[in-house]
């Protein structure tokens, strides 16, 4: 495969063919912020957070989906760059109810952490404090779509890691939201694993484990009993 | 030197934030000496005085005197800190406006009404208890805030970073961890 030579930020760089402009910077050192962005899985430039800008380009292009070529003059760090970062990380807080301090991510939550990296104190927006539901169906994880940012990680990890294929999107814009199957309970679902491998990539607190909080422990007994009637009576019932 | 005129305040919040205030420690013996704590929850003065340098306000704009009092503030005072996340953002003061229109009305009704074991009945009390409003915002949303000093609450050591800036004469400046929500 042919290499290509670019410069980066002013660094003299060489990548792979068909390598992307994020894979080439990580290579030379140089972090960018990255939000729906997970190793492992292919990139699909949803949260625009690594947006670079490249002489000779009008357009800001996402560094995880756009790849090199020959000559290319990357800038990954500027005062416009700065300033569309952080007003998309603002429009992610306002679209939503991100609540940090009561939120079982709070202090891992990878959206909270570029916020307070991109300098992003208040949100200057109006928040629009939007009606969203939370899918507790399933009996191991739960589904939280206040704090959901669309990044789509979970899907492309349902699909593509574990091959289940049970979560989707669906909606338009603001309306869009992840799904299991046809858009039913979670609990309901037929292709789920059960696999946990969604809650695993989620970056903030939409996707969790239950059974965390105060009150959600809940005993099954079915075991013991299991156990005493088979010893008792003989009788093996599950 | 004319000794800096602060203030305090809360609003909408749960005094958290004053809590971690209170969690200066040491250096309130130090900031006694350096400013002049003019209205608090912690001062006996009942009316929010002219010519304050700096307010920290905690809490959000939730009722008709948090409305009232931050424009009374905003007219009064050359500085407004936004002081912890219910200022900043709404927090969990905010999560009613998710219920959206008619919201005030049926948290009251959940608080004094259904979950009341006894006298079940919405404090009315005009000209004493004050309306809520139907919308809370957050302090920005009503009135220019000049600093923000996030956090639930926000850590003494942040309240201390960003006062020794003010003491030192320079533009208070946060960043990093000292900016983090919740």
């Amino acid at each position: 495969m042919a290499a290509k030579t670019l410069t980066i930020d002013g660094k003299e760089v060489s990548a792979a063919e068909g390598a992307t402009i994020l894979e080439a910077a990580s290579d030379a050192g140089i972090t960018l912020p990255t939000l729906c962005h997970l190793e492992g899985v292919y990139d699909v430039g949803a949260c625009r957070m690594c947006l670079v800008e490249i002489a000779g380009t009008p357009k800001l292009l996402p560094a995880c989906t756009t790849q090199v070529s020959e000559g290319m003059n990357v800038t990954t760090t500027s005062e416009r760059l700065q300033q569309y970062r952080k007003m998309i990380l603002e429009l992610l807080f306002a679209e939503r109810n991100h609540v940090c301090a009561v939120c079982v991510a709070n202090g891992h939550c990878e959206l909270q952490t570029l916020a307070y990296r991109q300098g992003m104190d208040h949100v200057r927006y109006d928040y629009c404090f939007p009606k969203w539901d939370v899918d507790i169906t399933h009996p191991l994880y739960g589904m939280d779509h206040n704090r959901c940012i669309l990044c789509t990680r979970c899907v492309r990890v349902c699909w593509h890691i574990e091959g289940a294929g049970t979560k989707n999107v669906a909606g338009r814009g603001a309306k869009a939201q992840i799904i299991t199957d046809l858009f039913q309970p979670w609990g309901e679902s037929d292709t789920c694993t059960n696999c946990g491998k969604c809650v695993m990539s989620c970056p903030t607190g939409a996707l969790f484990y239950r059974g965390a909080t105060v009150g959600e422990m809940e005993r099954d007994r079915s075991k013991l009993e299991f156990i005493v009637t088979a010893r008792e009576k003989k009788q093996w019932i599950p | 030197m004319d000794t800096l005129r602060v203030a305090t305040v809360w609003l909408g919040g749960c005094s958290g934030c004053h809590m971690s205030f209170l969690d200066l420690d040491e250096f309130l013996l130090e900031l006694a000496q350096k400013v002049e704590l003019v209205f608090s929850p912690i001062v006996d003065v009942k009316e929010y005085p002219e010519n304050v340098d700096l307010v920290l306000i905690e809490g959000a704009v939730c009722n008709e005197d948090h409305l009232e009092m931050v424009h009374k503030i905003r007219r009064r005072t050359k500085a407004i800190v936004a002081f912890g996340d219910c200022a900043v953002t709404g927090n969990v003061t905010a999560i009613r406006n998710q219920l959206g229109r008619g919201n005030a009305a049926s948290v009251l009704q959940r608080a004094y009404l259904e979950c009341a074991d006894l006298n079940p009945q919405i404090p009315k009390e005009p000209g004493i208890v004050p309306p809520l409003l139907e919308r809370v915002m957050p302090v920005h949303e009503v009135v220019h805030v000049d600093y923000y000093l996030p956090g639930c609450p926000p850590p003494a050591d942040r309240i201390k970073a960003l006062l020794e800036q003010v003491l030192a004469g320079a533009e208070p400046k946060l960043a990093g961890k000292d900016i983090k929500f919740g």
